[in-house]
C-alpha cells in the first residue's frame, strides 16, 4: 500500500532537506516501510538515470548573438566594455516606449500588463489561504470589517455582506499588490473563499475583464475610482455575479 | 531607465547575467521549444534589467528564474492557454500520453525522458527542472514559484513518479 510519507518527507529526505532530527525519524520509518524502501531506490534509479541522461540546456549560441545585438548580454570577454550598456540602455528605453505605446493603444494597459496585475493578485490570493500570520479581520459585520479596512488602506473601502445571496462576508485583510497596500474583502460562497482586491485609481470606470491563472479565476473592474479584482476557485459565473452585487451597492 | 547607473550596470553584470543559461534552460523546459526559450530569456533578461531595482540583493539566480518563470506563464496563457488549464489526471495521464509505444519508439533514455517530462503539466515540470537541472533548494523552489514547501514536496513526488513510471513502462515496451 502507498505510505502517505512517500509524497512528502520521504522526497524531502532523498533532496537532504530534512533536518537532522527529522532525518532520522524517517530512516526508523525507512526500516519497517517496505513501501518507502522500494520507492527511495526507485528515487536514486532516476536521478542516476536523469544525470546520465543530461537534460540541461545552455543557452544556445544564437541566444548569446541575439542579445549581444541588442547588448543586452555581455559575455564574459565582453563584460567589461561599458559601451554594450550603453546599447542596453538604449534597448530597454526603446523597450519600454514601446510596452508605453502599446499600452496606450490598449485603452491604456495591455494585456501583458493585465496578465501580470492578475498573476500578482493570484499569487496573493493563494498566500493567504495558507497557514501562516494574515494581517487581517475576520468579521462577519460590515462596520467592524469597514472600520479596519479604511484605517489600513487609507481610503473608504466599500464593505457590503451579500450573505441572503450567499456570499457571506467573513472578514478583510491587507496585502501588497504592485508595492500599493490593497484592502481585501473575504467571502465565503459554497465554502469557497473569494478573495476582493480594492484599491484607488484615477482611471474611468471599466467593463469587466476575465482570465484564469493558476487554477484560479479573476475578474477585474472599475467602479467610482476604485479597481476590483475578485479571485477565487469557484465557478466564473459565481463571480460575475458578486461583481453584479458588488457594483450594484456603490 | 536612464536612471539605472554605472553602479547597477556593474551589479547586473555581477549577479544577473551569470545566470543565463539557467534562464534559458528553465524557459526551455517550461515551454519545451528552444526557439521559443530564446524569445522568453531574452525578453526576461530585459524585463530583469527593468526591475533591477527592486532587487533587494540576496539570491540573483531566485530572483532571475521568478521573473522568468512568469514570463514564460504569461506567454503560456497567451499563446497556449489549453496547456495551463489542463487538469492533471494521472491515471488518464499514464494511459493516454505516455503510452509504452509512444515511448517505445523514441529509443534511449534521453530522448524517453525528454518526452516524459515535456509531457508533465507545467506546475510539475518547473519544480523538477528546478530540483534536478537546476539544482536549486526547496526554499528557492518555492521562492521561484510562489508555491508552499509542502506543495514543492508533493509536486515533485508526483513529477518523479510520473517520470519514472514512463521510464520503466517504456523499457519493458521497448524488448519485443
Amino acid at each position: 500500500m502507498r505510505c502517505d510519507f512517500a509524497d512528502s518527507l520521504l522526497q524531502g529526505y532523498f533532496d537532504g532537506e530534512l533536518s537532522g532530527r527529522r532525518a532520522a525519524e524517517l530512516e526508523r520509518h525507512l526500516r519497517h516501510c517496505a513501501y518507502c524502501a522500494t520507492e527511495l531506490v526507485d528515487l536514486d534509479l532516476l536521478r542516476d538515470t536523469l544525470q546520465l541522461a543530461q537534460l540541461y540546456e545552455p543557452a544556445t549560441d544564437s541566444l548569446r548573438r541575439k542579445i549581444a545585438r541588442v547588448g543586452t548580454i555581455a559575455t564574459t570577454s565582453t563584460a567589461s566594455q561599458p559601451r554594450l550598456w550603453h546599447w542596453l540602455v538604449a534597448a530597454a528605453a526603446l523597450l519600454f516606449v514601446a510596452v508605453v505605446l502599446g499600452r496606450l493603444g490598449h485603452g491604456l494597459r495591455g494585456e501583458d500588463y493585465q496578465a501580470e496585475l492578475a498573476g500578482e493578485i493570484v499569487n496573493a490570493h493563494v498566500r493567504s489561504l495558507k497557514p501562516g500570520p494574515v494581517t487581517g479581520i475576520a468579521s462577519n459585520d460590515e462596520r467592524v470589517v469597514k472600520g479596519w479596512l479604511d484605517h489600513g488602506a487609507g481610503f473608504a473601502v466599500p464593505v457590503h455582506n451579500f450573505a441572503n445571496a450567499g456570499f457571506a462576508l467573513t472578514g478583510g485583510r491587507l496585502d501588497v499588490i504592485e508595492g500599493r497596500a490593497v484592502a481585501v474583502l473575504v467571502y465565503e460562497y459554497n465554502w469557497r473563499p473569494i478573495d476582493v482586491f480594492i484599491w484607488r485609481t484615477r482611471e474611468q470606470d471599466s467593463t469587466p475583464r476575465t482570465g484564469t491563472r493558476r487554477d484560479f479565476q479573476w475578474i477585474d473592474w472599475r467602479n467610482g475610482k476604485m479597481e476590483f479584482c475578485a479571485v477565487s476557485d469557484a465557478d466564473p459565473a459565481d463571480l460575475e455575479q458578486l461583481h453584479k452585487l458588488i457594483n450594484g451597492s456603490t | 531607465m536612464s536612471e539605472l547607473g554605472i553602479e547597477d550596470r556593474e551589479r547586473f553584470e555581477q549577479l544577473v547575467l551569470p545566470h543565463v543559461d539557467a534562464a534559458f534552460n528553465l524557459a526551455r523546459w517550461m515551454l519545451r521549444s528552444r526557439t521559443d526559450a530564446e524569445d522568453i530569456a531574452q525578453e526576461s533578461l530585459l524585463r530583469a534589467w527593468r526591475f533591477f531595482r527592486g532587487f533587494q540583493g540576496g539570491d540573483a539566480r531566485a530572483w532571475l528564474l521568478q521573473i522568468v518563470r512568469n514570463t514564460c506563464y504569461t506567454w503560456l496563457e497567451k499563446n497556449r492557454p489549453m496547456e495551463l488549464s489542463m487538469k492533471f489526471d494521472e491515471e488518464l495521464h499514464v494511459q493516454t500520453s505516455a503510452t509504452p509505444e509512444t515511448l517505445a519508439m523514441v529509443g534511449d533514455d534521453r530522448r524517453r525522458l525528454t518526452v516524459a517530462l515535456e509531457l508533465l503539466p507545467p506546475r510539475f515540470r518547473e519544480v523538477l527542472v528546478l530540483r534536478e537541472l537546476e539544482g536549486c533548494s526547496y526554499k528557492e523552489i518555492a521562492a521561484i514559484t510562489s508555491i508552499p514547501i509542502g506543495t514543492v514536496m508533493s509536486s515533485l513526488s508526483r513529477a518523479r513518479r510520473q517520470l519514472y513510471s514512463a521510464l520503466t513502462h517504456s523499457s519493458k515496451g521497448a524488448c519485443p
